[in-house]
């Protein structure tokens, strides 16, 4: 994959995941115990040995720097090539992604790499990108896409595609809802770098804001454009819902297994935490437990980030307390997610409901 | 290289045959201990939380693994453009190679590593002990009394002085004797194998210890009753805390049980954390039947079973219905679906096949080595 250069987009809508996006964009929001979205598509590229990796940074861009800094963590940090960063535009006047692909156009265009995989950064999979090179180049594609088989219904913003057996794509459309069997984009598109740079600066030249809307959407017809299937576990993260879902997903062992303990690795940033302490009164089943945590009281279908203490009495249940929380003596919560640093102080009850989690604000004392 | 204050140099080349099985393959610093460390993150963490940037790991004794852990030192923030951790094993000279003949002679042959990072002084450690320290205290000390030498101490029991070197001291600290091993000890400050030296200091001594044939070249046995001889001024300084050697099976066992006291013995979480190399796995997974109390549990590992009064590394598995007591599973061991282990240490992936069972007891602890398959014994009955 030296002939690919990755770009990573962090310009997900955060219009159904207000409450965790507030303060970050919705690729750095913390998942699965340790892990911010981000990390899924950018370890799939390192691991897919992609030299050389751009991040598009979104409108608020600390939590994103402050969680990849020199990608070193993912062993970006190198002399040449690595990780850069590319800037949003200041444009005004313009919506979209497109106008910060057409300002950082040089970028691309003064890289060596032949192909460009743009990939958004709200997506959960663990993936080898390899695959998806060899049926660009065998199709002689101009896009690639990647898709997966919908279970259930789909809320958000959705790209569906209609593809043939060969892979070409029939139709390509956005749609607010998909239903189950529906074939749906992964965020994952891969082009060959000339016609990556004309789709960019036409559609922009020519009134568009949105990428994938106007770049490609729009000129269907003037692309040749293919789809590749993946059959492993994906979740795409734009609504509170699926956040929620998608965290509770990962206590299924085949997925934990699938997504983590594979030959690939998925990369974040690391921090020096001491193993789980489990004290005599704690009780945990069917948990995610990252380290750092200190557990005294019941733990049960939930997931506990990085250096949670759960004091005596407690009764965790069905829910996401993230880095720090602070649950104490006697507290209950069900059906709920806490953010960062929050305090759930003594015998304080709290309750979601199952379809509808209740969500505790960043630093929040209760 | 810029002036150092202080240089650390790290003894970190020991066989550590008393550990039998768990250093067949591996050097005693690189042994797994607390679920996620290794000995050596103990003296390397509390150098870089210190302010010495600048460590020296002498090794020697199946280095490849510590070297591969140590890497550029990155884990530790020791990667600096002008220090870090600098890797110390034996190399040939025009007069051939020698290994490291003793704790002095692995000092007295890196002699010009230390010329190079012109320190002041020497910080002596070894890569053993289980312990969290601010050896800038120490130094501030040494400083303070104008010494040659400082040598770090700990107050044993009585009953147990006469397993240690021993230091008998004046009011103010100064050492008037140093009695190895003595059978009716006047003093219980044992030596921790600690040393500050000025550096000149040192260097005259290990020059000429290297001369005398007779020598052992060890600091306990030959440098220190030297200086002491001659009258130099060697203090000690107390250490007080919590200070484990985890030289022998039992002592290892027991340094990782002592972690899961409801408040264990030395701060994990605070500002002087212990800092290691971390995998990229995930948090781990607890059952839907599991079972874990009194236990320690790091990433990556998957829980099914009971565990209890337990430290689990990253990456172990622990199939249904089996049960883990009193024992240190180290990272990728597989324990099987039934199997019972109770006071045993399980190497790095060493596996318990199904229904299989290893019973130690306290005072034998059972070992399993690295990479060692354990099978179910025949005629044992089937469990469930």
């Amino acid at each position: 994959m030296k002939t690919v250069m990755g770009i990573i987009n962090l310009q997900e809508d955060n219009k159904l995941i207000r409450e965790l996006a507030e303060h970050r964009a919705v690729e750095s929001i913390p998942f699965a115990g340790r892990y911010r979205l981000i990390d899924f598509s950018l370890s799939s590229m390192v691991n897919s040995d992609i030299p050389n990796v751009a991040v598009m940074l979104p409108d608020r861009p600390r939590s994103i720097l402050d969680h990849l800094r020199s990608g070193k963590d993912w062993d970006l940090a190198r002399r040449h090539e690595g990780m850069f960063y590319l800037p949003s535009s200041t444009e005004e006047g313009r919506e979209g992604d497109l106008k910060n692909f057409y300002f950082n156009l040089d970028f691309v265009e003064h890289s060596a790499e032949k192909y460009v995989l743009l990939a958004s950064g709200s997506f959960v999979y663990n993936i080898d990108f390899t695959e998806l090179l060899r049926f660009h180049q065998n199709t002689e594609a101009n896009v690639t896409m990647m898709y997966h088989t919908v279970s259930g219904e789909q809320t958000g913003s959705n790209i569906v595609i209609d593809v043939a057996e060969n892979g070409l794509v029939k139709d390509i459309a956005e749609k607010p809802v998909v239903y189950d069997g529906s074939k749906a984009s992964m965020g994952v598109y891969l082009f060959d770098k000339g016609v990556f740079v004309e789709m960019v600066r036409y559609a922009y030249e020519h009134g568009g804001s949105d990428l994938i809307l106007d770049g490609i959407i729009r000129r269907a017809d003037v692309y040749n454009i293919y789809a590749c299937e993946h059959d492993g576990y994906v979740s795409h993260v734009d609504s509170t819902a699926a956040y929620y879902q998608a965290n509770m997903d990962i206590l299924q062992p085949e997925v934990w297994s699938e997504l983590f303990m594979g030959e690939h690795p998925v990369y974040t940033k690391t921090l020096d935490n001491v193993p789980v302490e489990y004290k005599a009164t704690a009780s945990v089943k069917n948990s995610l437990i990252a380290n750092g945590c200190i557990i005294r009281g019941e733990v049960e279908n939930s997931i506990l980030f990085r250096g949670v203490t759960v004091g005596k009495g407690v009764k965790i249940k069905n829910s996401i307390v993230m880095q720090k929380g602070d649950i104490q003596d006697g507290s209950l919560i069900e059906n709920v997610i806490c953010d960062k640093n929050v305090v759930i102080s003594k015998d304080k009850w709290l309750k979601g409901a199952p379809n509808y989690p209740l969500i505790v604000a960043k630093n929040a004392v209760i | 290289m810029r002036k150092t204050e202080c240089l650390a140099m790290i003894l970190a080349g020991g066989q550590g045959s008393r550990l039998g099985a768990l250093t067949k393959k591996i050097a005693k610093p690189a042994v797994p201990f607390g679920g996620k460390y290794r000995i050596i993150d103990f003296p390397l963490s509390n150098c870089a939380n210190s302010g010495i940037d600048k460590v020296g790991v002498l090794t020697q004794y199946r280095p490849l693994e510590l070297h591969n852990y140590l890497a550029s030192g990155s884990a530790w923030d020791l990667d600096k453009r002008d220090g870090g951790v600098f890797i110390l094993p034996p190399y040939a000279r025009e007069k051939g190679a020698d290994w490291y003949r003793g704790t002095a002679d692995a000092i007295y042959q890196n002699l010009n590593f230390i010329d190079l990072a012109d320190p002041d002084y020497v910080l002596i450690l070894s890569g053993d002990h289980i312990y969290t320290m601010d050896y800038s205290w120490m130094l501030e000390a040494h400083k303070r009394n104008k010494a040659d030498a400082t040598i770090g101490v700990f107050e044993v029991p009585w009953d147990e002085a006469p397993r240690f070197g021993i230091m008998n001291t004046a009011k103010d600290g100064r050492v008037e004797e140093f009695e190895e091993k003595p059978a009716k000890p006047k003093s219980n400050l044992a030596s921790m194998g600690i040393y500050i030296f000025n550096k000149e200091f040192l260097k005259k001594y290990l020059e000429d210890d290297a001369k005398d044939q007779t020598s052992s070249h060890d600091f306990g046995k030959n440098i220190i009753p030297q200086m002491l001889k001659d009258g130099a001024r060697l203090f000690t300084y107390a250490f007080q805390g919590y200070w484990k050697d985890v030289g022998t099976i039992e002592s290892l066992w027991q340094a990782n049980m002592d972690l899961l006291q409801d408040e264990p013995p030395f701060e994990l979480h605070g500002e002087w954390r212990i800092r290691s190399s971390n995998p990229p796995l995930p948090p781990h997974y607890i059952g839907k039947d599991a079972k874990v109390k009194n236990a320690m549990v790091s990433e990556g590992s998957m829980v099914l079973g009971e565990v209890e009064n337990s430290v689990i590394f990253s990456g172990v598995t622990i199939g249904k219905g089996a049960k883990v007591k009193n024992s240190v599973v180290m990272p990728g061991a597989v324990i099987g679906e039934n199997a019972s282990v109770d006071y045993a240490i399980l190497a790095q992936r060493s596996e318990i096949a199904a229904g299989a069972e290893v019973a130690g007891e306290k005072g034998a602890i059972t070992v399993v080595a690295e990479g060692e398959t354990i099978e179910k014994a025949a005629g044992s009955k089937q469990a469930g």
